[in-house]
């Protein structure tokens, strides 16, 4: 049977091209690997090599020709045994398309396929689980959020021989900012790490760890630095599992201190936030109290997915209560509603909801009941808390520890007006820091960074209610 | 003055590698190797590399031809004429304890890992029986089954995840190690050092090897890398480095013999650079004008991998008709295999939403 040769596409984009010359003639043998002729695209020239062997028996396409079809026949070929001159052109003319069959893919060419201009399927809602009964009479213990994570993480270290802790002084100087204090003592240094100062480097050993079985947790002295490591929290871990088709894991913690500190400056003071919830792929946990953060850094260590988990330095000190239960585990992707009001709603996350109780305290002085959401995880969103609180006070503010553009907050403002837009009786209005880089000086530090006044504020202009 | 010499720093006693061996030599492997470079093969694993080298080629070929009817789309890095190093190294590992990662030039290393070409020529034309779905594409393609670890996209980002899956398999005592490609132009990038810093620091068992094809992309390594020996760019981290002709499996399968045994033992990472050709472009879109159509035909004529087991073959005393039906076996596997990949449908597009995430929230 003789073989048809195609006008090859030489580029993802390439739909025709100029048959520039033929480097062979009618009746020449090919060998597999010999160039057959040259191929120029608006890019390039290029080679078109032999993959069969036979002989050069028609040629259909004169060279010099322009404007030839990728996937039109340029030339048979007679197999081996077969004689030149029974070669016929293909029935068809070289130009005109085949039919293409429904879920076959296309042969003819690089139009999308019918698969490809089927309309997308509905993204699957989602409906977070709810956070645990606390059983009546369980004790609180007041502990700071720095215990509540160490806690987690050794609580998740006994019942899991594959979980450890790497990063930068975690184990022999018990943590920069003592997060993995007496890690080392309790679990040694096969499972408590201290590793160069070489973010990008062991984040991929993490990542790659992960895959490999383990369950890493890998500590950023502070989020800033990861900036380095971004592309295996992104490109490795993040994308693996769908890439593999559901087949590569990589359930690997990425932790550390996030957002702004204190006169730390521009390089040392960032929210990843809105960052990483952008990525499909990613899990984004931002807890502000003690409990949250247990609760939630067990969920965090056990789930199969990755993770990013932002602290914030000025919040590990702080002390919350939290119930003294065996096996305390949050359910990631649910808000939870910190303060009960009926006026207006204060959505944060992070060190912003300190603020934003502040501010709802101060505006209840003032006759405005607000309610206080914590969104807890930024990804996957729990927009139906939001929602459900914006039907119920019909106006919201969101207050967030980071700059305006392309943020969280955005992206809560934009849930409400596509989903929440009948229910606003004012625009869903932004706190959030100054739009420039994290200045030194107290006092230019102070004026950038979001705080309970400004929230105060802008309750009062959602309100409509006159300072 | 003229300075003193340093006095040898006392190594350290978390590093066993350093404790082994305060006299670190770059070359003790290459010594060991430069002894006797070629691996005694039997007649049957000799027939079992033409074989399968065969398969690559053939299979590359194919995918060249399918891409150049549209049905492969995207980028498609081919490895042809690199086939003697995927041979020669995985031939060596112990495909239940140990772990293979590499680059986006990842078919021919899965092939050489014995997976069904099926399924791999299914994911490069995007369909549902891929190895991925459909969903990863010619660059990214795994197999948790086979620990084959991908097919990564980023330059270089291998490396350090290649030194985790080592991480892991020390931390588990399995018994197994890591082989870590990577090429000549992902050697200048900076995580590829970090990688090796910790890998020797930890003493990991993994070994990186540097397929050293002469081109990153369209540039010579001489225009890029400063030290193109890159078997001693271990140096600095104390990695011992051998040096192997990539063009010749059964090189670059005693070298494998003589780089895992090291590894195994508990000595660290060692870092080996196989010096290949790739006679295609960077990708299917490079017009590879950046060297000459002689200086291909020379590697073709003069160091083809294939050829050469060939040659051996029938030193050996086995027929051109006997080479020739193997070939002839091969093609028929292929052309099956460009068959499946064609008429296999579409991935469902209900499958556009799964994967994302492991878990629902």
């Amino acid at each position: 049977m003789a073989t048809e040769l195609k006008m090859p596409a030489l580029s993802p984009t390439m739909e025709e091209g100029t048959l520039a010359k033929w480097l062979k003639s009618e009746g020449e043998k090919i060998e597999i690997g010999d160039i057959i002729a040259e191929i120029e695209t608006d890019k390039a020239t290029m080679e078109f090599e032999a993959v069969d062997e036979g002989t050069l028996a028609k040629i259909l396409v004169d060279e010099g020709t322009e404007g030839v079809q990728v996937g039109a026949v340029i030339a048979m070929m007679a197999d081996e045994g077969e004689d030149v001159g029974d070669i016929e052109a293909p029935a068809a003319s070289a130009d005109e398309p085949k039919e293409d069959v429904e879920g076959e893919g296309k042969d003819v060419g690089r139009e999308p396929s019918e698969a490809e201009v089927t309309e997308a399927p509905e993204k699957p809602s989602r409906s977070a689980a709810s956070d645990p009964s606390i059983p009546e009479g369980t004790a609180m213990v007041s502990t700071s959020v720095r215990e509540a994570l160490r806690d987690a993480m050794a609580e998740e270290m006994r019942r899991d021989e594959r979980v450890f802790v790497m990063g930068e002084e975690v184990a022999e100087y018990q943590g920069a900012y003592k997060v993995t204090q007496g890690l080392l003592d309790e679990f040694g240094a096969k499972r408590v790490v201290d590793t160069p100062i070489t973010e990008y480097g062991f984040a991929g050993l993490g990542t790659g760890a992960a895959m490999g079985g383990l369950r890493p947790i890998v500590e950023f002295m502070t989020f800033n630095f990861a900036m380095q490591a971004i592309d295996h929290i992104v490109n490795s871990a993040a994308k693996t599992n769908y890439m593999s088709g559901g087949q590569m894991r990589c359930p690997v913690v990425f932790r550390g201190p996030n957002g702004a500190a204190s006169r730390v400056a521009a390089q040392h003071s960032q929210n990843y936030g809105p960052w990483y919830a952008s990525v499909p792929g990613l899990i984004v946990i931002a807890p502000y109290d003690a409990a949250d953060a247990k609760g939630l850094m067990k969920a965090a260590i056990r789930s199969e997915d990755p993770v990013v988990f932002l602290e914030n330095e000025l919040v590990y000190g702080r002390s919350f209560d939290v119930p003294d239960m065996d096996d305390y585990v949050l359910p990631i992707g649910k808000a939870r509603i910190v303060r009960e009001g009926s006026d207006v709603t204060i959505v944060s996350y992070s060190i912003a909801v300190g603020l934003a109780l502040e501010a709802a305290e101060e505006l209840a002085g003032q006759g405005i009941e607000a309610e206080v959401i914590d969104l807890r995880t930024l990804r996957p969103l729990d927009r139906e808390t939001v929602l459900e609180s914006l039907k119920k006070t019909n106006r919201m503010v969101v207050a967030e520890e980071g700059w305006a553009t392309c943020s969280i907050s955005s992206e809560i403002v934009a849930i409400c007006m596509e989903e929440g837009f009948d229910y606003l009786d004012a625009p869903v209005t932004r706190v959030t820091n100054a739009d420039v880089p994290l200045p030194y000086a107290a006092n230019l530090e102070a004026m950038a960074l979001i705080d309970t006044p400004s929230i105060v504020k802008a309750v009062k202009k959602v309100c409509y209610v006159e300072d | 003055m003229a300075k003193k010499p340093a006095a040898k720093k006392a190594p350290k006693a978390e590093n066993p590698a350093a404790i082994d061996d305060p006299d670190f030599d770059l070359n003790s492997l290459q010594e060991a190797f430069e002894k006797n470079k070629t691996f005694d093969a039997s007649e049957e694993q000799m027939l079992k590399f033409y074989e399968q080298m065969l398969l690559i080629r053939r299979f590359e070929e194919r995918a060249g031809q399918l891409y150049g009817l549209g049905l492969i789309g995207g980028f498609c890095h081919l490895y042809i004429g690199q086939e003697a190093v995927a041979l020669g190294l995985q031939t060596a590992l112990d495909g239940d304890k140990d772990s293979v990662i590499t680059g986006y030039r990842d078919h021919g290393h899965m092939l050489a890992y014995g997976l069904d070409p099926k399924v791999i020529m299914a994911e490069l034309t995007g369909r549902q029986a891929g190895i991925s779905k459909g969903k990863g594409g010619s660059m990214h393609m795994f197999s948790t089954e086979h620990k084959f670890y991908g097919g990564h996209g980023i330059v270089g980002a291998q490396v350090p995840l290649g030194a985790g899956l080592a991480f892991a398999h020390k931390y588990n005592e399995d018994g197994g190690m890591t082989l870590a490609y990577f090429g000549d132009g992902a050697a200048n990038q900076g995580q590829v050092y970090e990688a090796f810093n910790m890998a020797a620091l930890w003493n990991l068992p993994i070994c990186f090897v540097v397929e050293d094809n002469q081109y990153a992309m369209g540039t010579a390594t001489k225009r890029s890398s400063a030290e193109t020996r890159f078997y001693r760019r271990g140096t600095s981290f104390r990695i011992p480095g051998m040096e192997v002709n990539g063009m010749d499996v059964l090189e670059v399968r005693q070298a494998a013999e003589v780089a895992f045994k090291h590894v195994r033992e508990g000595n660290g990472p060692v870092l080996m650079e196989c010096n290949t050709y790739r006679y295609r472009g960077h990708s299917m879109s490079d017009p590879a004008k950046y060297r000459t159509r002689e200086e291909v035909q020379d590697q073709k004529d003069h160091h083809d991998p294939i050829e050469r087991i060939k040659k051996q073959l029938i030193e050996k005393g086995k027929s051109e008709d006997e080479l020739k039906n193997i070939d002839k076996g091969i093609r028929a596997q292929v052309s099956d295999a460009a068959d499946f990949a064609e008429n296999s449908p579409e991935p469902d597009a209900s499958e556009l939403y799964t994967d994302v995430l492991v878990e629902e929230y």
